[in-house]
């Protein structure tokens, strides 16, 4: 009977020892990472088989929704989280994500490892690091080579200089009725406001919270001035934010010269936004020889998580892996943070879509000029009143001086 | 000794009642009723509560219920002197009335003719008008963004085409308007969504409305030699009082919670000037772009001061008389 009893405790033992070996670490992740997570896994699983990972994908919004949601109410976070550059400063203000700059993660030292820019997104202003980048969106000029044949304009002279590229894009638009040679002027405006920063200067405030945006600001005056000429020459299609209905039907019907963009666009005109113009588009860099990224994203552990440790193990290989890089890029073309990523022999081969053309060496070295940019809390609401005022120059109810004075006001008004 | 009268002899004792009797006696109904009182505590009054609670404290959603700091009405001053969120209230005043108006001018005299003239037809064409208003409004919303397309919408090509016409095109604009990018026709735009769904939603009220009228006060009046107009005039606006009250009351209230339609068109971020910015499009921003909850629930309690203050306004001007047909069967 003894012997009986002692067997069954054994077995049960023995069965909940198995269970505890084997660890299961959850990853929430949106469309596309979601197959970026898929590809790894088989990887991942050869160097970690005592680790099982259960992937949650949820779409962009959603995804972020239910990250806010779990982090206000400290329950139901995944174990690693993935996170999009646009929420990267949200989610690192509280207590919600682990600070991976402290023992046993000590992630500090891995900030080398990566293209210089995107390390500091994630790294707040008291030095917590709150997310590990892994793919970014080097910027990029695409213009239409057919279009700029017929107005006799060479792509190095669009992209000389703001002067120059509104010089000549009027020539282009002239010799191509009916087309526009961006799609919002605003566009240009961000970029200015991005590139060209001092540093330590971040994009609406400086290290001690002083505002930035004014009438005084040459950095601001520059930028609502080029955007003013590019709509008072009639060269842009007033369509808002990309992905708007307005911007996706003018480059369907193939009516836009040259979009300022990450170099993941590519992948959504070949797809579905410019199919009919396949080896008609090439990459250039931006106007006046400057650089700027679009996007990106991280991934990062909940204070919450119970599973630290393997979501830590998840986490660096996903990130510092350099043939887990590669593999990302061949599956969805996200660009590697990782500069070891970007050494395969992969870069060196054309790109189909854009006449095979060598474009992720392009993009390879703009992002190495790619500035870091210091974000503040209150970028969101700046961002905002800045756009606010950018549309008042550019619908021609204020002046530039009055405008950049007022959201200079207002924006003060937000700093307490 | 004297006998106790007859009826003053105690009643018969109740039979005993077992515990099981007893207790669907005296619990069940409680139980009954408790799925509505769970679902109000929790779905009802808990969010109102916490919303109060909200607005004076100072909190950000992404860093954990604990990190909560006590402002006390600073949220509430914070609004107050926010210019923006005074042009949010402006532009939801203006396209309350831009669309409320419109929305009734053409339900009344619409429910009348369908109610007078269209007996056989009523309900397919009440379905036709009603179908709007049943229809998902992001879908609404998609369509109208792209009729309202500046280069590429049904809307200018229409208008371009009849400008095209000799004559008559000298009343219709020469350029593209571009609807939703211009600062000037941003709310009517919207407005013009807003009353194309809910025309059909108000046409019906009325429509009940006007069948409550009884038939013989027209009858009577017709032989009295009243026109149609007439008998629109002296018989169905006055009786119709209580449901305009009605109806404006509900248009006031949906004018004032304004989100869907704006939010659509304008991208979500108000267009420009930002003359499409609704007071909850505004509360909705600082919530989830702001991360600003504590000023979101300030504004969601200032906005419910606006609605009701308006609702008495109303209530004032013709919902009292309108409450009672006494006056206005006078």
């Amino acid at each position: 009977m003894k012997i009986k009893r002692l067997l069954v405790l054994t077995a049960l033992l023995s069965t909940t020892l198995a269970a505890a070996q084997k660890t299961t670490v959850t990853v929430g992740v949106f469309p596309d990472l979601d197959s970026v997570v898929k590809a790894a896994l088989p990887g991942f699983n050869k160097l970690y088989p005592d680790i099982d990972v259960k992937i949650n994908s949820l779409a962009y919004a959603d995804h972020h929704n239910a990250l806010t949601t779990a982090l206000s109410t400290g329950k139901g976070a995944n174990d690693l989280e993935a996170i999009d550059f646009g929420y990267v400063a949200k989610f690192a203000e509280g207590n919600g994500m682990t600070d991976l700059s402290k023992a046993p993660y000590n992630a500090g030292a891995l900030a080398s490892k990566f293209v210089s820019f995107t390390f500091p997104q994630s790294t707040t202003q008291d030095g917590r690091i709150v997310a590990i980048p892994t793919d970014i969106g080097p910027g990029s000029m695409f213009f239409r080579t057919d279009l700029l044949a017929k107005a006799g304009v060479k792509p190095a002279q669009l992209n000389a200089s703001w002067e120059s590229y509104i010089t000549n894009g009027k020539k282009v638009v002239a010799a191509n009725p009916g087309t526009f040679l961006i799609p919002d002027a605003s566009e240009a405006a961000q970029i200015i406001l991005r590139t060209g920063l001092k540093a330590g200067e971040g994009l609406y405030f400086d290290k001690n919270n002083k505002v930035l945006v004014s009438p005084d600001n040459a950095r601001f005056v520059k930028a609502f001035t080029v955007a003013k000429q590019i709509r008072d020459a009639k060269l842009d299609a007033k369509a808002g934010a990309a992905f708007s209905p307005e911007w996706t039907t003018a480059f369907q019907k193939g009516n836009l010269a040259t979009e300022f963009s990450g170099a993941w666009l590519v992948g959504h005109m070949q797809n579905w936004l410019a199919k009919d113009f396949s080896g008609k588009w090439n990459a250039q860099n931006l106007p006046g020889n400057t650089f700027a990224s679009w996007g990106g994203s991280f991934y990062g552990i909940p204070t919450q998580s119970a599973n630290k440790d393997a979501a830590w193990k998840l986490l660096q290989y996903l990130t510092t892996n350099p043939a887990q890089q590669v593999l990302a890029f061949k599956t969805t073309g996200a660009f590697p943070a990782l500069k070891a990523g970007q050494t395969d022999s992969v870069f060196n081969q054309g790109v189909a879509y854009l006449g095979n053309q060598k474009a992720r060496l392009l993009w390879r070295t703009a992002a190495t000029k790619i500035q870091p940019l210091d974000v503040n809390k209150l970028d969101p609401i700046a961002d905002q009143i800045v756009g606010d005022a950018l549309g008042s120059v550019l619908d021609g109810s204020k002046d530039i001086p009055t405008a950049l004075a007022d959201a200079q006001r207002l924006v003060e008004r937000r700093t307490r | 000794m004297t006998a106790p009268p007859a009826n003053l002899t105690p009643t018969p004792p109740i039979p005993k009642v077992g515990g099981w009797d007893n207790f669907q006696r005296k619990y069940a109904p409680y139980i009954f009723i408790s799925p509505f009182f769970l679902l109000f505590f929790v779905f009802g009054l808990f969010p109102i509560i916490f919303n109060a609670y909200l607005s004076v404290h100072e909190w950000q959603p992404g860093s954990g219920l604990g990190d909560m700091k006590f402002v006390g009405l600073r949220n509430f001053t914070d609004n107050l002197t926010d210019p923006t969120f005074w042009l949010s209230l402006k532009n939801t005043a203006i396209l309350a009335v831009e669309s409320g108006l419109p929305q009734h001018l053409i339900a009344i005299p619409l429910a009348f003719a369908i109610n007078m003239g269209l007996k056989r037809a009523q309900s397919f064409i009440t379905a036709i008008y009603f179908l709007p208003y049943i229809t998902s409004v992001v879908a609404i919303s998609v369509i109208f963004f792209t009729l309202f397309s500046w280069q590429y919408g049904v809307l200018n090509a229409a208008l371009g085409s009849l400008h095209n016409i000799p004559v008559l095109g000298a009343l219709f604009p020469a350029d593209k308007i571009n609807w939703l990018g211009e600062r000037a026709f941003v709310q009517p735009s919207i407005a013009m969504v807003i009353v194309w769904r809910y025309v059909g939603w108000n046409m019906l009220l009325y429509l009940s409305g006007l069948q409550a009228i009884p038939g013989d006060l027209y009858e009577a009046a017709a032989v009295d030699g009243a026109t149609r107009t007439e008998q629109f005039r002296f018989i169905t606006l006055p009786l119709l009082r209580p449901t305009i009250f009605l109806a404006v009351t509900l248009s006031l209230i949906g004018g004032f919670q304004l989100f869907e339609e704006p939010y659509i068109l304008t991208n979500g971020g108000g267009g420009v000037g930002q003359a499409g910015l609704t007071t909850i499009m505004y509360m909705f921003r600082t919530y989830n772009a702001y991360s600003d909850a504590g000023l979101a629930a300030a504004m969601a309690w200032l906005l419910f001061i606006v609605i009701g203050l308006l609702t008495l306004v109303n209530n004032r001007i013709f919902g009292r008389s309108g409450m009672s047909d006494s006056k206005a069967a006078k």
